[in-house]
């Protein structure tokens, strides 16, 4: 059945394909170090509830994210459902080549629209993270393994402020020219609104194909949501969300983070719009992870559910 | 000052020019709170959004004091607040004697309270929704007669408790009769927060047809996170009055623990950054959730609250 076009002439996607993201951007960003059996039984909890695209783990160096020290014996501990994506971040061409000999079948890779972010995050300048990239773009294309696309501070910075949107357009527009399939538009901070995103959106839809966006958006400023639903009324028809709200926002210390996948599934369901996702056996997920790192879901989904 | 991205927004969609926020926080959201708040809490409460260019705010309710102890106060609060120049203070009256009773202590404005559904009905009020109308037409009669303007709520419209999924032409129909009754202004209350921007869309497209939209408002409760989607589609279809609470005061009572209204922060936050205007000064209205939770000894629920109080 066609899901319900919230204004005559915006007619919302049939099928929204959901990038689970929280086992890597999610435990990323948790204090509590979790250990490899949990992010392994973790990931496959989640290949279970029918999610097409799970983020696995990051082969960065784990002097700076310790969280993703156990990359290797994730990509080989987890159960790989038929059908399902387990992507992994790779920085460079060192990573890639240590993701692909641990098993990765799909990589990503990080640009940011805001050249502060870039410099503190990363150390240098966009351009230059862009070249960096390039020497990974061409090993993943001899061996044949697609590469997604990552635009961080795609509305605001918590360095520059306001972030245009037609550098937000370059850069993905670089991204996908490079080859990337897809590139994910990332409010690092949450501070976009319905009226900030869908102006990003317009600028960065000129540059690449809607069918090959994707929206990121946090829920720091619990705005997540209506923003998921402007991108939807513009075409974009992926999502990426994070298990339980996982991860919280680096930028300000115990606000949240990502946006709860359960959320964001409830709303599709509730519009209509199938994900191929069992809502029931997602929020088992997130209660067993939100248990072995002893906190409270960032799902009102889950939150509401248990206690009814 | 008109940024480009604005040019821009405007062109793919109409949305209202301004948005008239109806603050519920201390009725509805004390009402749902635990901790009874002391009078002077609560007055000074008030008093503090008085203060932040809210034009509604919902001061109390004239319900028996055995039914809503949280409420008691109700006269002492309506007589004790400062009432500023501009701003409405409606009460909810349940029935003639609580009318009376709210003139009495100097209400200018009142609200009912009706249900789309006939089992919550009968559990929350202990009459059907034909009899409660029955009730509120002799409050609105005498309402008109005192030219004292009259809100109408109706409650479940995405979704009873008891019941599960409403029509959204019983909606339409209570929504209706309230307004036929008299009533100026309609809320429609998804009580459980169990809508989504679908369900919203089909319940503003069957009420429409019966009350017009200017005269529609939307009472969302955020228990599944689905409250700012679920305004943003009411927004779309054209209306452009909001019920919220400070802080996202008062849980839900079908849902132990878990939140109930929408933060009214989290609202302008994003009615702001959609260029909508609301005359509201969204640092004062953090200010008021700030006290009112120090107050509580709880948590604010709202997010833009949570960010701005820890933003490095």
């Amino acid at each position: 059945r066609t899901a319900a076009g919230v204004n005559a002439g915006h007619t919302l996607p049939d099928k929204v394909k959901i990038v689970e993201v929280g086992p890597r951007d999610g435990l990323q960003n948790e204090k509590t170090i979790v250990p490899t059996e949990a992010k392994i039984n973790l990931i496959d909890m989640l290949s279970e509830s029918g999610l097409p695209v799970i983020e696995a783990t990051s082969f960065v160096s784990p002097k700076w994210v310790p969280q993703m020290a156990d990359q290797v014996e994730v990509m080989k501990g987890i159960s790989r459902k038929p059908g399902v994506s387990y992507p992994v971040l790779t920085p460079n061409l060192k990573g890639f080549q240590a993701a692909v000999k641990a098993g990765a079948a799909e990589v990503a890779i990080f640009g940011a629209a805001s050249e502060l972010f870039s410099k503190k995050n990363i150390n240098c300048s966009v351009d230059e993270s862009l070249q960096r990239f390039d020497e990974v773009m061409k090993a993943a294309k001899e061996a044949g393994v697609p590469v997604r696309g990552y635009v961080s501070c795609v509305v605001g910075c918590p360095y520059e402020g306001k972030v245009a949107p037609e550098k937000v357009a370059h850069v993905a527009k670089r991204l996908y020219s490079m080859g990337c399939y897809e590139i994910s538009l990332g409010d690092t901070i949450g501070v976009g609104t319905p009226g900030s995103i869908t102006a990003m959106l317009e600028a960065v839809s000129k540059e690449v194909p809607v069918s090959a966006l994707a929206v990121h958006c946090h829920d720091t400023y619990g705005q997540a949501l209506a923003n998921i639903l402007v991108a939807l009324q513009m075409g974009i028809s992926v999502i990426d969300s994070s298990v339980a709200g996982l991860g919280g926002c680096p930028y300000a210390q115990g606000a949240s983070g990502n946006v709860a996948t359960e959320d964001v599934v409830y709303m599709l369901h509730g519009l209509g719009i199938q994900t191929g996702v069992d809502l029931s056996k997602l929020m088992d997920a997130g209660a067993f992870i939100c248990r072995t790192l002893n906190r409270k879901t960032s799902s009102k989904v889950a939150q509401a559910t248990c206690k009814l | 000052m008109m940024h480009c991205w604005l040019a821009v927004y405007s062109r793919r969609h109409e949305y209202p020019e301004f948005v008239k926020i109806v603050e519920v926080g201390p009725r509805d959201g004390l009402q749902n709170e635990k901790e009874i708040v002391p009078t002077g809490v609560k007055i000074q409460l008030i008093d503090m959004l008085s203060g932040t260019g809210l034009s509604v705010i919902e001061a109390t309710s004239f319900v028996s004091s055995k039914w809503v102890p949280q409420m008691a106060d109700h006269t002492d609060v309506l007589r004790g607040i400062q009432r500023a120049p501009h701003v409405r203070y409606p009460v909810l009256t349940p029935n003639l004697q609580g009318f009376q009773d709210a003139v009495a202590a100097g209400a200018t404005e009142v609200a009912v309270f009706g249900s789309a559904s006939e089992t919550f009905s009968k559990k929350n009020i202990n009459c059907s929704i034909d009899e409660s109308m029955l009730r509120f037409e002799e409050v609105i009669n005498t309402a008109k007669e005192r030219q004292i303007p009259v809100r109408g709520y109706v409650s479940c419209a995405l979704g009873c408790p008891h019941e599960g999924d409403i029509k959204p032409s019983t909606v339409a129909k209570v929504a209706k009769r309230l307004y036929e009754m008299g009533c100026y202004e309609i809320s429609l209350a998804d009580t459980i927060g169990v809508g989504t921007p679908g369900s919203m869309l089909k319940m503003l497209q069957g009420v429409k047809k019966e009350v017009p939209i200017n005269a529609l408002a939307v009472h969302c409760h955020d228990t599944y996170g689905q409250a700012l989607p679920n305004i943003l589609t009411a927004l779309q279809m054209g209306v452009c009055v909001v019920d919220s609470a400070v802080a996202g005061l008062g849980g839900c009572p079908y849902a132990q623990g878990s939140s109930g209204n929408v933060s009214t922060e989290d609202v302008l936050y994003m009615l702001h950054g959609m260029g909508i205007e609301t005359g509201v000064n969204l640092p004062k209205v953090i200010e008021a959730g700030y006290f009112i939770c120090n107050a509580l000894c709880r948590n604010t629920n709202s997010k833009v609250a949570q960010a701005k109080s820890r933003t490095l």
